[in-house]
């Protein structure tokens, strides 16, 4: 089979500004999460670094890796490094199957802003994430300290508990959309019908599921710097450190994208085509409300988690076992039994 | 017999499903950190901006000289006296033909010294000076390496020629 030269062009341009644009927003997302908290608690927070200290994450990656690299003589080197790196890769992959606008015409050809539009998306986003506890479990494990222990052993209970009421949540927004393509469901909610008018017990679990799956407060159990000195990262210095830290920013960025994309209509202005504006002006318009929405999210994400405190162990387990499953459950069973009877 | 209204008495009451779900909670803690959002932030931006000192601030003392510029002090030692941490040292001298320009009386100090170690900047020789010599500006004491830079001398204390204040801060508050 032979695969033209231009869509080999498109495919490369697309990943590239795809790869480029989270770890640009990741980078961002530390300084907006040290501005959200410091406004949070009225400090000020960082503003010596550029102007408004829009620098301030360039010093950070400096520091970052002007820092010494140490590995401790007890730990597994191959699996120390391994963690990271896999923590890293796991988060970049999840953006392949997003998309993050409609279609641009140039020259004639029909160019889709997305990496790749598997008509499983949601099983892979899944896949993947599932992969992304590896990371952080390989890199507890081969420091050989307890308190990584530690943080690995409560991030993959708390991930794989959360992912499954994810799933269950998504189960019933599956069966509505019927399709597993992330473009399908999106395309479906053009002109405002939004996932989260039929489905807003699902996104409320989804939701909850994505603060967990990110290990974000009230879920940040795995790091819980006051009980396990760092979590699963105690023994990490450098960049390898920065790869945990920023492989969390991007998860994020990718969770605050697939809920916009699943609840909130994605790239979809509500009657913007009622205008008549040109189609390619309507995409770039599009992705840019997409990308606002992403914003929101990923605002919201800090916003929690400078207001609540982080949950004991057993109220974690308690939350995701006896409470989201069960309403996860009960949201298929409405789902279902709306979908029998106005359908 | 009841103060305040803030005391609140504990109920062990079982929790309604609404305070059992935690959600309206949640929400009204998170608008109580969103309206901090909107709020005056409590940061000096130090280097450029200082705080403003109060008005009755007690820091680094001076030595006045009156307006021809002779120095006030007659060495009579009641800053001596009353100082509670008695970190004033003075050694008291006769004024000579000659000097009438430097000292406003017959006798001056000829050494003043005042350990900033022992001070407590109580202001109580300000207090006691009966000739309006001794102030505690708002001026701060710098820290130092040494315990002998903190003996600070006349020539650390004494008002500089030609000042009609203290250049920077100098703020009588006795009035």
């Amino acid at each position: 089979m032979e695969i033209p030269v231009e869509f080999l062009l498109e495919k490369t341009i697309i990943v590239v500004a795809v790869f480029t644009v989270s770890l640009v927003i990741a980078m961002y997302s530390t300084y907006a999460e040290r501005k959200v908290s410091a406004l949070l608690q009225d400090r000020i927070g960082p503003n010596r670094a550029g102007p408004l200290g829009l620098l301030q994450p360039v010093a950070d990656g400096v520091k970052f890796f002007m820092k010494e690299e140490i590995i401790p003589s007890s730990a597994n080197k191959f699996l120390f490094v391994l963690g990271p790196s896999l923590a890293m890769m796991t988060a970049c992959l999840t953006g392949a199957v997003i998309p993050w606008g409609s279609t641009l015409e140039i020259n004639g050809s029909i160019v889709p802003l997305q990496v790749t539009d598997l008509n499983i998306g949601v099983l892979y986003i899944f896949a993947v994430v599932s992969i992304g506890v590896y990371g952080v479990m390989i890199g507890g494990w081969a420091s050989n300290n307890k308190f990584s222990l530690m943080g690995a052993i409560r991030a993959s209970s708390q991930m794989i508990s959360y992912e499954i009421a994810m799933g269950l949540s998504i189960i019933a927004l599956i069966m509505t959309t019927g399709s597993l393509s992330i473009r399908d469901i999106v395309e479906q909610q053009v002109d405002g019908h939004w996932n989260i008018i039929y489905q807003p017990l699902g996104f409320f679990i989804f939701m909850v599921c994505a603060f967990a799956e990110c290990n974000r407060t009230p879920f940040d159990l795995p790091e819980c710097e006051a009980e396990l000195v760092g979590g699963y990262h105690t023994e990490y210095s450098s960049m390898k450190l920065g790869l945990y830290l920023f492989s969390e920013y991007i998860n994020m960025f990718i969770s605050s994208a697939v809920m916009s994309a699943f609840f909130f209509g994605g790239y979809d202005i509500p009657y913007i085509e009622k205008l008549g504006l040109d189609h390619n002006l309507v995409t770039i318009l599009g992705t840019g409300f997409f990308f606002f929405k992403i914003v929101l999210f990923i605002f919201l994400f800090m916003w929690v988690r400078w207001t609540l405190p982080r949950f004991r162990y057993d109220q974690l387990m308690n939350l995701g076992w006896k409470i989201m499953i069960p309403l996860a459950i009960i949201n298929i069973i409405l789902t279902g039994s709306g979908i029998l009877l106005f359908k | 017999m009841q103060l305040t209204n803030r005391s609140k008495v504990v109920v062990d009451k079982n929790m309604t499903l609404m305070e059992r779900m935690y959600v309206p909670a949640i929400v009204s803690g998170m608008l109580i950190t969103l309206s901090h959002l909107f709020k005056k932030k409590a940061t000096i931006q130090y280097p450029e901006q200082q705080r403003e000192f109060s008005f009755v601030y007690r820091g680094k003392h001076i030595l006045k000289r009156d307006e021809q510029g002779r120095e006030n002090c007659t060495a009579c030692g009641l800053c001596a006296v009353s100082c509670p941490a008695e970190a004033i040292t003075i050694i008291a001298d006769e004024r000579k033909k000659g000097e009438e320009h430097l000292y406003k009386e017959e006798k001056y100090a000829s050494l003043y010294e005042i350990n900033m170690l022992r001070c407590i900047f109580c202001g109580l020789c300000e207090e006691a000076c009966p000739k309006d010599a001794v102030y505690l500006t708002e001026e701060l004491v710098p820290a130092s390496y040494n315990r002998k830079d903190f003996i600070y001398g006349k020539d650390k204390l004494v008002q500089p020629l030609g000042t009609s204040a203290h250049p920077k801060t100098y703020k009588p508050y006795k009035k």
